[in-house]
């Protein structure tokens, strides 16, 4: 036996073994974590995947198969209009970044033959927030309001980084490559609005198979007792008691509010458009599922339709392994609102409750070191949500998370040296901050 | 000898490129090496901003994809 090579091996066994010797079987805390992860998988999987995930894997593949790349590259390109370029990064990330391990390639290559440091910058900030899948992911559990946050907020945020990173900057040459940009090769054209037609079908099908009911009331309450942040949750009563209410929310999903926590209750004003629309959707999607069809077999070869099927199947056995190993570990360490897991809701809630600004820093600066697998972002902050962690906290780890980690900051000093990560690092922290502040305020 | 260089920073796509681009050589029976470029700046000598990247004695061939093993045979033979 070698030992030189063995050691490691030995070493993970015996960590493995004592691991499993003082497995914390039978102790509350730890049966109820593990509980709850499973509790938490099965929720996503009733509610979660089938409407809103599969829809948008294929959404996400038909961007990556069908939207040209090279016609949105060309405007990062080193002839391209300053201004332009800025809008351009700062939401071509729908478009490119469809994988986030595209992103530090894209952001390196904007940057050495490019429109330069300030259009790379606002591209690396936004690519990871607005690529579909992240947005529709997060509106569809985090909330609407979120989901819509993240994408301005990304958005607003990268070109203000941009512009503030070209400006600190502007007196340095960069250290130009003078390679020529390998484009890809542009795709089968289709007119515009043949393609427009194609993604508000299946954006129109996704968003009106998830359309929810309202409720008839608004419950207003705290996360934990003596908890900083509040929850809202709508839906029926269905039993109400001294010791507090339950409540069937709009996904259909059952709430129980202990009475000391339950701050207020409201009604609803119910819109009567937004409820026709509730009772007919699967009306309207059986419409858009045959228009779809149509235009799939018209306007489509056999060959695109393989391609993206194949983009599809793609994401979906690059994504879903990693989501669902999120849930489970999300669960076990956070559990759910009103059930804890193996981290204490006070703590949690001590660390990045209420609306502070030192629980906005905080939450942005973990967020910027802490590595977050694609999408995996989504299940933890759902959890630390749960656990007691203010909306504005979560925005604010929201933008600076996927955008930044440590393994990713040593690759950008890499492309663009120290002290440049440094500023950036700190802007992203600074603007994460500010966001989330804001939005804390507001909801 | 051909030189078939994968370029990448080492995403499932990456591998999956250099699984195809291997199978592709095999088949057309080439005397070749393949090479994965995971620098990110090495990556951009090439010109290459889209990974995966395949390149055939350093020229830039296929971008941003991952074409089955038969469309690569076509391109490196």
């Amino acid at each position: 036996m070698n030992w030189k090579t063995e050691w490691k091996k030995l070493l993970l066994i015996v960590v493995v073994f004592a691991v499993c010797f003082y497995l914390p079987v039978g102790k509350v805390r730890f049966d109820s974590a593990v509980t709850e992860s499973l509790v938490l998988v099965k929720e996503y999987a009733r509610q979660h995947v089938l409407l809103c995930l599969v829809p948008a894997f294929f959404i996400a593949g038909a961007i990556a198969v069908f939207i040209s790349q090279a016609s949105v590259m060309k405007y990062l390109g080193p002839g391209a209009n300053k201004v332009l370029a800025y809008g351009v990064a700062s939401v071509s990330g729908t478009i490119l970044a469809v994988c986030s391990c595209t992103v530090l390639p894209l952001f390196a290559g904007i940057y050495r033959m490019g429109a330069g440091l300030g259009p790379a910058s606002a591209f690396l900030y936004s690519g990871p927030a607005i690529n579909v899948l992240a947005i529709i992911l997060t509106a569809r559990i985090l909330g609407l309001e979120m989901g819509i946050a993240r994408a301005v907020g990304a958005v607003v945020f990268s070109i203000v980084i941009g512009l503030l990173m070209h400006l600190i900057y502007r007196r340095r040459q960069r250290e130009k490559v003078e390679a020529q940009m390998a484009m890809p090769e542009a795709q089968v054209r289709r007119p515009l609005w043949k393609n427009a037609l194609y993604f508000a079908s299946m954006v129109g099908i996704l968003v009106f198979a998830n359309w929810a009911r309202s409720g008839d009331i608004r419950a207003v309450f705290l996360c934990c007792p003596g908890g900083l942040s509040t929850y809202n949750v709508e839906g029926s009563i269905i039993q109400k008691s001294d010791d507090g209410l339950t409540i069937l929310d709009t996904y259909g999903k059952e709430h129980q509010i202990p009475a000391d926590l339950l701050i207020k209750t409201q009604q609803v004003r119910k819109n009567n458009l937004y409820e026709w629309i509730h009772r007919i959707r699967w009306i309207i999607v059986l419409i858009l599922v045959v228009g779809f069809l149509i235009m799939l077999l018209n306007w489509f070869t056999r060959k695109e339709i393989a391609q993206w099927v194949g983009s599809t199947w793609g994401f979906a056995k690059q994504i879903l392994p990693l989501l669902f190993a999120g849930v489970l570990i999300a669960g076990f360490l956070l559990g759910r609102p009103g059930c804890e897991g193996l981290i204490p809701t006070r703590w949690v809630n001590a660390a990045v409750g209420g609306n502070s600004v030192r629980a906005n820093l905080f939450a942005s600066i973990a967020g910027a070191f802490m590595y977050f697998a694609t999408l995996t972002e989504v299940p933890i902050l759902h959890g630390l949500m749960g656990a007691g962690m203010g909306k504005g906290p979560a925005l604010a780890l929201l933008l600076a998370g996927p955008a930044l980690s440590l393994p990713n900051m040593l690759v950008i000093r890499s492309v663009i040296g120290t002290q440049k990560t440094a500023v950036y690092v700190s802007l992203v922290v600074v603007m994460a901050t500010i966001s989330g502040v804001i939005f804390g305020t507001i909801f | 000898m051909k030189k078939i260089q994968i370029l990448g920073t080492g995403c499932p796509k990456c591998s999956m490129l250099a699984k195809n681009a291997e199978e592709a050589a095999k088949s057309a029976g080439l005397e070749y090496k393949i090479e994965k470029i995971t620098d990110i700046n090495e990556i951009m000598k090439f010109g290459v901003m889209l990974t995966p990247a395949l390149a055939v004695d350093g020229k830039v061939k296929v971008v941003g994809k991952v074409p089955s093993s038969d469309e690569i045979k076509k391109i490196i033979g």
